[in-house]
């Protein structure tokens, strides 16, 4: 499958399936030459689930708000492990071609930009599946709680929360070009920003007000109210989801246009043949 | 074809400069390479000659200047021409983790390659890879991976190919079997090659036009037999030393004041 533009156009925006397919063929033989990386992409997200599971286990035993809240924690846990998994999967893939020093010879060859973000958002979700399956099976097996069981609303939550793990991986990635690897840190702490401004734990009420607008101003605290109100209200908040997906959109939008020109910085730069640090 | 491509430049840079933070790399580079040319890049360390190339490869963006490959500019229509062109170099390498064939297979497939397990199989059979195809490329040696390297650079029987160091830090016997394959392909092929290195045998032995350059700009250009008497030396390890001190500079300017009297 391949889309084609304009004879006069550059042919930037061309997207071939076979070079898409191609890298993502290149990802999958690196995952599974590894079995400490398959292993570590459940090992963290079970440890953080068990460890909230058995902690709302305790707390809802004590308190009888907490008890009418059962499953918040572990479904809170599980929706911020797609966030951040999510961008880590997308992030490590891309750290994969600067640690091999691959990424002169994909600059080099016909892959398109674009080409390279859809390989490392299909990757994202393949590192995501692998780590977060098993780990929503061990929820259902030790607390009870299934995550499947959410339906539609998982769907919703799911889109959304992706969208915004690729925006930032995007962006971080258009970074790490820019500046090589002496930015890899910010590939992997950069969600963190996000955990306690969207609210994954608690409800924005309990931010001052001033800080709400800020919460509000981002894609994952409409996922994790909307969470909360199914959860513990049982209500299904599309018009948060709505939301969510407009913000989702523009954020998406941001990061592209920041990928391209920090791309087109490093070609200006030189960095594409020096991503050490 | 047509007659005016047969007649325009496969490579074509006309007055290229690019300037970093820490100054100047290259300083108004022009030179035109025919099709089914060798031409040799000679120069010292921060000659400007990787900043070159990889301006024609387009992972550089000129500060002014133009350069042209197989008539598109680079980088703004690179997408035109990286099909029929491809690289190796030493500073790059490829996915350790991964068989050898595992990556010959995944470039052939970004290059649009037609039938890649049929075109893997010949280049192993080449350039003497076959025993190796299954193995990791991080496990190979030195000489190993610079075939394997060779193999990628040809996956899709580029009409140019750009040569940084192609035999850098190789023993001499693999050296030379790496020069031999390279006569080979551009005999079959008739591919323009532009070769960057500091090894003056081998742009002797491979090269039928020598570009040297110093502090980013050109130096000298000419054939090797041309330069060679132009600086009445025997070799052009002694041609590229006098340049790199500044001899040619000085004889230059002998003969001038002795043509003047």
């Amino acid at each position: 499958m391949s889309l084609r533009t304009g004879e006069g156009s550059t042919g930037e925006w061309e997207i071939s399936g076979r070079r898409i397919a191609a890298l993502v063929e290149r990802y999958w033989y690196l995952l599974r030459s590894s079995w400490p990386r398959l292993l570590d992409l459940v090992y963290w997200p079970a440890v953080q689930m068990l460890m909230w599971g058995f902690l709302q286990t305790y707390v809802s035993q004590t308190d009888g708000a907490l008890a009418r809240a059962g499953g918040t924690f572990i479904g809170a846990v599980l929706l911020w492990d797609i966030l951040f998994r999510g961008q880590l999967g997308f992030s490590i893939s891309f750290l994969e071609e600067m640690w091999s020093r691959n990424l002169a010879n994909l600059m080099m060859s016909p892959l398109r930009p674009i080409e390279f973000v859809i390989a490392l958002m299909i990757m994202s979700i393949v590192r995501l599946s692998i780590g977060l399956v098993p780990v929503t099976l061990l929820a259902i097996a030790f607390f009870g709680f299934n995550l499947w069981g959410l339906g539609l609303a998982l769907a919703a939550f799911f889109v959304n929360l992706m969208l915004t793990a690729w925006a930032v991986g995007i962006f971080v990635s258009g970074i790490l070009l820019r500046n090589g690897l002496g930015a890899e840190n910010l590939a992997w702490t950069i969600m963190f920003l996000m955990l306690p401004l969207a609210c994954v734990y608690y409800p924005v009420a309990v931010l001052p007000p001033w800080l709400q607008t800020i919460a509000w101003m981002l894609p994952p605290t409409y996922v994790f109210e909307g969470m909360r109100a199914l959860m513990i209200d049982h209500v299904f908040r599309a018009d948060l989801m709505a939301w969510a997906l407009g913000l989702n959109l523009v954020l998406f939008a941001g990061g592209t246009i920041g990928f391209l020109a920090l791309l087109k910085s490093a070609r200006r730069q030189g960095s594409l043949l020096q991503t050490g640090e | 074809m047509t007659a005016a491509a047969r007649i325009s430049p496969a490579i074509e840079a006309d007055r290229l400069v690019k300037i970093y933070k820490g100054g100047t790399a290259v300083d108004g580079v022009s030179f035109a390479l025919p099709a089914g040319s060798v031409t040799g890049l000679l120069g010292g360390n921060g000659a400007g000659k990787t900043t070159t190339i990889a301006m024609i490869m387009g992972l550089v963006m000129p500060t002014s200047g133009t350069v042209r490959v197989l008539g598109a500019e680079m980088p703004r229509q690179r997408y035109r021409v990286l099909e029929r062109m491809n690289f190796e170099s030493p500073y790059v390498e490829m996915p350790l983790r991964l068989t050898v064939r595992q990556n010959l297979t995944v470039f052939g497939k970004l290059y649009g390659v037609d039938g890649i397990d049929a075109q893997v199989a010949r280049l192993a059979g080449e350039l003497d890879l076959v025993a190796l195809l299954d193995r990791p490329t991080g496990k190979l040696s030195a000489g190993q991976k610079t075939r394997v390297a060779l193999a990628k650079a040809l996956i899709n029987s580029p009409e140019v190919l750009l040569l940084d160091e192609p035999t850098a830090s190789l023993d001499p016997d693999t050296a030379d079997w790496i020069r031999e394959r390279l006569e080979r392909y551009r005999a079959e092929r008739g591919a323009t090659i532009l070769l960057a290195s500091h090894n003056m045998a081998e742009v002797e032995r491979l090269c039928d036009r020598v570009i040297i350059m110093k502090r980013g700009r050109i130096e000298d250009d000419g054939t090797p037999a041309a330069l060679l008497a132009r600086y009445g030396r025997s070799n052009l390890e002694e041609v590229f030393l006098d340049v790199a001190r500044g001899r040619g500079e000085a004889a230059e300017a002998d003969a001038e004041r002795e043509a003047a009297q």
